[in-house]
């Protein structure tokens, strides 16, 4: 656990907090190796907002998951390195891991119904961590507590101290897994779909509670959610996942501007746009995330891509940057914008239109 | 659940279980007076007839013995020799049976919850697959057989403890404890493996919920997640089922206070029902009957005690 020496050029405060390289995390199953994330390279600086964005199945908890090294280590396999100040920490056990957990990083999870423990008073959940890793004393741990709740804006949080979680709404409860996730300063926050299970008022409060305690405390954050509106606004940085790999990555407006990968494209039509004329459908992508197990030589997504040419199922295509912008990465051969995609694109509106003219048609197209 | 509601359900508890044993031993053949003074003269089969209430018809004996149990006469305790109050003799017994189910209670659990929970934690690894096995085998040994292994290894070959007998803890405390371990472990091997497994599957679905993960990223040691985070949740099974098992253990464990002589109440029923004293038997059943249904008021009560959901929904 004593770091005996600093690692040469990374001084603890500069260079990328975090710095995933080829990162994989492979599951044992009866059908063969689930290869749920593969070959993954991310960084993050610190305090910025890292957003991942893929469907459910594209790899992105487990990412989020492996960075946390909450994986059972009987059933995953990890590959790769997991520079964290400058420290590969992929190789640590759970005793080494117990060090940063709480304090350096930390994570929010997707249900807050099951993510506090029924039987504990929420005040008491906050303040075991306090204890533990600050050191505090009963009443300093309490007067801290109580703070916390008052910063994720809970109302009377002296009195709130002493509920436990099934008194409390699901708005509340996410907010207490926030503070509990806040507790000991972490500079790594990892939010796996935090407000999934939330109604839709309560979503844009918990994402704004997000960012203003990520600002106050100069944490970094990785947002991981299956909705690229959610990440829209917040993020630096945005990740597209899907079948465990990255497809694109780029900074936020420009992958908003300039979207190369088919699959973000189809992601970004199933976001509703307050600009559309109203009763505009919105496009479901065909069919489902891909398999794992055995994946197939070429691109995860040709299957379903409207784009998709022979090349695609032959040939997976590798994470390249865009031309003179080495921020942007994206993994396709037939690009949303190339002259191939373009032609497709030009004949699938020219078909919608002639059904629409022809009446009766169902606009949906399938 | 009201008290109100709870009184009722103890009082048609003690009714039903003591209308139907009685009916049961009605049907066994004999005359009771044969059985319990067979060398009397007429005379005194008379006056034990008309204590037990013989000659009349089962409803009416019935009634008889539910407006003396009420008020607080239990009947008469005959033997060959002589006749005593049931109350008496329960005075001696029961607290007797009390210790039994006490003290194995306490030993059973005091192993099943730590091997329960490791167990779990270490689910499908050395440890677990050990225990499991150990439990089965612990299952598979009839409570006799267990029994006569112990007083021969234990009390015989070793001369560890004795092997049978009785003392008071006011009496000689060294001497109660070290007669009482032979018992008690015979009767908790059982229940240990019952209890083990119960705890170890339900803690194995609470691992897996997302409030131990958590508790695991907020840096808590493992020790502390399984004792403090999983256990609690995990134990209202484990509860449930120690309560059902109070009644077996107060009035069922006539094999172990036989073997060794133990006069606890599972002897005096044995002896009741071997007799056909019916009045003593109803009695002796009713006061088991009452002690279960009180045992699981309790973990009626515990329940709250331990998961806070159902408090609240209580005082709703």
């Amino acid at each position: 656990m004593t770091s005996e020496e600093t690692p040469v050029g990374t001084l603890p405060g500069t260079g990328a907090l975090l710095d995933v390289r080829d990162l994989s995390t492979k599951f044992d199953s009866p059908r063969g190796a689930v290869r749920a994330v593969s070959n993954v390279s991310l960084s993050l600086e610190r305090g910025q907002t890292l957003g991942i964005v893929g469907e459910s199945g594209s790899g992105k908890s487990v990412l989020s998951r492996t960075i946390m090294g909450l994986l059972p280590r009987s059933t995953a396999s990890v590959t790769g390195e997991i520079i964290f100040e400058g420290e590969d920490i992929s190789g640590f056990s759970d005793d080494q891991y117990r060090q940063f957990w709480g304090t350096e990083m930390a994570m929010i999870f997707q249900d807050p119904m099951t993510a506090l423990n029924p039987v504990m008073k929420i005040g008491k959940q906050i303040t075991e961590s306090l204890r533990r890793h600050m050191g505090m004393d009963r009443t300093t741990a309490h007067d801290t507590a109580v703070e916390l709740l008052r910063s994720v804006r809970i109302p009377e949080p002296a009195k709130r101290f002493d509920v436990y979680p099934h008194q409390l709404s699901g708005g509340m409860r996410q907010r207490v897994v926030i503070a509990v996730a806040l507790a000991c300063g972490p500079r790594l926050l990892l939010a796996d779909e935090p407000t999934t299970a939330l109604d839709v008022t309560i979503q844009a409060q918990i994402l704004d509670l997000l960012e203003d305690q990520q600002r106050e405390r100069y944490m970094a954050m990785i947002l991981v959610t299956h909705d690229l509106g959610v990440v829209a606004g917040r993020a630096h940085k945005i990740a597209v996942m899907y079948a465990g790999r990255i497809v694109e990555s780029a900074p936020t407006r420009k992958l908003f501007a300039d979207m190369k990968m088919p699959y973000t494209e189809a992601l970004m039509s199933a976001i509703p746009r307050l600009d559309a004329p109203p009763h505009t459908k919105l496009s479901a992508i065909r069919g489902r995330p891909p398999q794992l197990v055995n994946p197939g030589p070429g691109c995860a997504f040709a299957p379903r891509c409207p784009y998709a040419r022979d090349l695609c199922s032959e040939e997976r295509p590798v994470l390249r940057p865009v031309e003179d912008d080495p921020d942007h990465l994206f993994a396709c051969h037939y690009p949303v914008d190339s002259a191939e995609s373009i032609e497709i694109k030009d004949h699938l509106r020219a078909e919608q239109m002639v059904a629409e003219a022809a009446g009766g048609g169902d606009s949906d197209g399938w | 659940m009201g008290l109100l509601r709870r009184l009722l359900q103890l009082i048609v508890t003690v009714v039903a279980v003591t209308f139907f044993s009685a009916l049961l031993l009605q049907l066994l053949p004999g005359d009771p007076v044969e059985v319990l003074a067979p060398f009397s003269s007429e005379e005194q089969r008379d006056v034990i007839r008309e204590d037990l209430g013989l000659d009349d018809p089962f409803v009416v004996r019935y009634a008889g013995w539910l407006g003396g149990f009420v008020t607080g006469d239990m009947g008469n305790y005959y033997t060959v020799s002589s006749k005593r109050p049931v109350s008496d003799r329960v005075a001696d017994a029961l607290p007797i049976s009390l210790q039994l189910m006490i003290y194995s209670q306490l030993i059973s659990l005091a192993f099943a919850i730590p091997v329960g929970v490791y167990a779990a934690a270490r689910k499908g690894r050395i440890f677990d697959k050990f225990s499991n096995a150990t439990a089965f085998a612990m299952l598979a040994i009839p409570n006799f057989a267990l029994a006569l292994l112990l007083q021969y290894f234990l009390g015989v070959k070793w001369q560890l403890f004795p092997t049978s007998g009785y003392t008071k803890i006011t009496e000689d405390p060294s001497m109660h404890f070290q007669q009482m371990v032979l018992p008690c472990v015979t009767l908790a091997v059982g229940q240990f493996a019952v209890y083990m497994r119960l705890l170890r599957s339900d803690m194995i679905a609470t691992l897996q919920q997302d409030f131990i993960l958590l508790a695991k990223s907020k840096g808590m040691s493992s020790r502390r997640i399984l004792f403090r985070h999983a256990l609690r949740p995990s134990s209202l099974t484990l509860l449930t089922v120690a309560g059902l098992s109070v009644g077996t253990l107060i009035g069922g464990a006539l094999i172990v206070e036989v073997l060794f002589q133990i006069p606890g109440m599972g002897l005096m029923l044995a002896e009741a029902i071997a007799t056909r004293q019916m009045v003593a038997f109803q009695s002796l059943i009713a006061i088991v009957a009452i002690l279960y249904v009180l045992v699981n008021f309790g973990v009626d009560l515990l329940y709250s005690a331990l998961d806070p959901r159902i408090r609240h929904d209580r005082t709703r």
